[in-house]
């Protein structure tokens, strides 16, 4: 296909927070113009700006990319708010992706912000509304629900217990020590999760990411602007995007395959034959800790109902052969929605270029894949990166 | 056969009524917190200077948007200032008669690059002019919460 | 394009360790007990939501204690939630199609807190559930009762707990919940 080479050539973000004194667009500033300094570009030398934020209810802004822009540098340039649900923070960079591939512009800056604090009594009451209002809402629903239910149906169709799941927590709360910016970054136990209070069964109180406040932001640049700024650019090798079905009580919630897809369709631009071989890093989305397992099975790098055994046996830790949220993930890093996708991608930005200081994965990784999820359990966002 | 149905009757047609349940509770933000504290304390109206773009920015900001430098030089502005535009509201949100007109006006404060949104009393909606100097007339200190309504008003001068 | 690059940048400092991340966390009491200035707002919007053509004859059937779908012929399924057009083939539906009000628990829940995250004593019970009649897999969400939430399983047969016909009112809650056969 006819589409240009294209690079991440800088990254920033903001520490995630429960709640921030700093405004979403404060936050959003704070992030871009850390990704600006990060590769010496000025506001002036980016053209374009794509900005991603879930629900505007969250922050109680309507229309809240115009409200931010200014934030996330789009004075007077062309820009594009995008929303996917929690599928955001890795449909955004695509979007830029298509700004620069296309064309159209050599630099594109990309942000994405969320501010869930400023919603009361909780960030869930902005979350109702996706169900049906007719047939669903009436029973009196609750976001967890959804993730309950697959949740169970997942561990249903293939065996899978409890602490299996729990070894997910455990390890990406872990490696969040590790991260500068992380919220709950600890050392917690297979015991600590199974014991943790039972919110809707199976879903534990340690199972699930926090709610956040933060920003990230990355700079993407054509091949010949890339090569310009740095020496270390990372490239854009596969994209891929997929939506399933509104009607979630229709399918078989036990596996996500419009993960499946958004990777082939990655993949397959990528140039990907065996991709449990040839991706060095994983970043999937793990907002609750069975996610992660669901996506790697999703994402093809394992079997279904395989992914179990490969955080028992090492194999997606840090150290291991395919180690899978290095950063900590939205487990420990926080989940501020649309940014703690794009945290992702920074992560395999400092990742692939041998700059992610203790969190750093042996072995100079080549390729790195960040995936994200949403929507009513139903969009699937897929990144490969490489050097 | 499809089964496409028309309402023949607008009152057959069935609709679910709900909500979003949710409140807000905002912080001012790193600028916003030191602008509203300074209106509360010291009854000061601040801005944020960018020195290489020569703008004030009122409410100010902690970077420049134009440039996206960031704002360290805090800077007063006068509590006096001129009408910019200006506009006579008769109904509420819901479309409902107001008791009394009130005015909302685009007022550019001495000093200051931008201009900022308040109300405008203490004058009848026809004697308004574009450019009338006006001034800032502050609530008791007491009453302050740190809050833009701490400038309960502006009036015009003399 | 009209980009200007002065010189090529210099390596930069790399590495974790040297970067300053920004971000000022606040705790509970700073944020609601007024240490830093807030503003409070409630969007106050209300919707009445049309049930539409399919739902609106899936509410009325509902009043009349009977559950019902739509077949699409081109697929061969037979949907629940009912729709006017199948989102497989992308035309019309062909027919109404009654279905029983039992089914078979494709998976559930024992959710102890509400949305708000207050403490519920007892467990609520959603569950997804293929309706018998129904193409295989064709699920609604509702809840589960009369049963011990030790006892759910996957794959248990229920059968719809209707309100008397005189409390019914054209809503899915109609049915108060399923309850094992």
């Amino acid at each position: 296909m006819g589409y240009r080479k294209v690079a991440v050539v800088g990254a920033g973000m903001t520490k995630f927070v429960r709640r921030s004194l700093e405004t979403g667009k404060e936050l959003s500033f704070e992030a871009s113009h850390m990704a600006l300094e990060s590769c010496q570009l000025t506001l002036d030398q980016i053209q374009s700006v794509v900005f991603g934020s879930a629900p505007d209810a969250f922050d109680g802004v309507h229309m809240k990319g115009e409200y931010i822009s200014d934030g996330a540098g789009a004075f007077r340039k062309p820009y594009m708010r995008s929303y996917v649900g929690g599928g955001t923070g890795v449909f955004t960079p695509i979007q830029g992706w298509w700004h620069v591939a296309s064309g159209m512009f050599d630099t594109c800056l990309v942000v994405c912000e969320e501010k869930m604090s400023p919603c009361q009594p909780h960030p869930q009451g902005a979350f109702l509304t996706i169900f049906d209002h007719t047939t669903e809402r009436p029973l009196g629903p609750n976001l967890l629900w959804i993730f309950a239910l697959e949740m169970n149906r997942y561990m249903h169709r293939h065996g899978i217990t409890e602490q299996d799941i729990a070894q997910v927590a455990v390890k990406n709360k872990k490696n969040a020590l590790d991260h500068p910016c992380a919220q709950i970054g600890r050392e917690v136990s297979i015991d600590d999760v199974m014991n943790s209070e039972v919110l809707a069964w199976p879903v534990k109180r340690l199972d699930i990411s926090p709610v956040s406040d933060g920003a990230c932001a990355i700079v993407l640049a054509s091949e010949e602007v890339a090569k310009r700024i740095t020496d270390k650019p990372v490239w854009f090798e596969g994209v891929g995007w997929n939506l399933e079905t509104a009607y979630w009580t229709n399918r078989d919630l036990y596996y996500p395959k419009q993960v499946e897809y958004a990777a082939r369709m990655a993949y397959e631009m990528a140039g990907i034959r065996e991709p449990r071989k040839e991706i060095n890093i994983v970043e999937p989305y793990d907002p609750f800790d069975y996610k992660e397992l669901h996506h790697l099975e999703g994402l093809l790098l394992c079997d279904k109902g395989k992914a179990p055994e490969l955080t028992r046996s090492g194999v997606t830790a840090r150290n291991g052969d395919m180690p899978v949220c290095p950063s900590g993930g939205l487990l420990g890093v926080g989940n501020p929605i649309a940014a703690a996708g794009l945290m992702k991608i920074c992560e395999l930005f400092w990742q692939l270029r041998g700059e992610a200081g203790k969190r750093q994965v042996p072995g100079s990784p080549r390729r790195g894949l960040a995936q994200a999820w949403g929507d009513l359990m139903q969009v699937g966002t897929v990144v490969v990166l490489g050097r | 056969m499809g089964i496409l149905e028309k309402v023949a009757d607008n009152r057959e047609t069935k609709a679910w009524y709900g909500d979003i349940p949710v409140q807000h509770l905002y912080t001012a933000g790193v600028a916003g917190e030191r602008f509203l504290s300074e209106i509360r304390d010291n009854g000061k109206i601040l801005g944020t200077l960018c020195e290489k773009c020569n703008f004030v920015y009122v409410p100010p900001m902690i970077y420049c948007e134009r440039c996206f430098a960031r704002l360290t030089e805090w800077v007063p502005v006068s509590h006096k200032g001129v009408v910019e535009s200006f506009t006579v509201g008769y109904i509420d949100m819901d479309g409902k008669p107001l008791p009394e007109p009130r005015v909302m006006a685009v007022i550019n404060l001495d000093g200051a690059t931008s201009s900022l949104v308040h109300f405008l009393e203490e004058i009848e909606p026809d004697d308004i002019t574009f450019g009338m100097e006006v001034e800032a007339v502050f609530r008791p200190k007491g009453e302050r919460k740190g809050s833009i309504l701490d400038i309960s008003h502006f009036r015009p001068v003399g | 394009m009209g980009i200007k690059l002065t010189e090529r940048p210099q390596a930069q400092a790399s590495g974790m360790e040297t970067l300053e991340f920004k971000g000022t966390a606040l705790s509970d009491e700073e944020f609601k007990g007024g240490k830093v200035v807030t503003v409070s707002g409630a969007p106050n919007a209300q919707y009445g939501w049309d049930a539409g053509v399919a739902i609106g004859r899936f509410l009325h059937e509902l009043k009349e204690g009977r559950l019902i779908g739509t077949f699409c012929r081109s697929c061969n399924r037979i949907m629940v939630p009912p729709r006017m057009f199948c989102e497989w083939c992308f035309r019309n539906t062909d027919e109404w199609a009654p279905l029983k009000d039992t089914g078979v628990v494709n998976t559930f829940s024992l959710c102890y807190v509400t949305w708000d995250m207050k403490r519920l004593k007892e467990p609520e019970m959603p569950a997804v559930i293929e309706i018998d009649g129904a193409s295989p897999g064709m699920g609604i969400m509702h809840l589960l009762g009369e049963v011990d939430p030790k006892k759910v399983q996957i794959g248990m047969k229920v059968r719809a707990v209707w309100k008397p016909a005189d409390e019914r009112e054209g809503a899915i809650t109609d049915i108060k919940y399923f309850k094992p056969m």
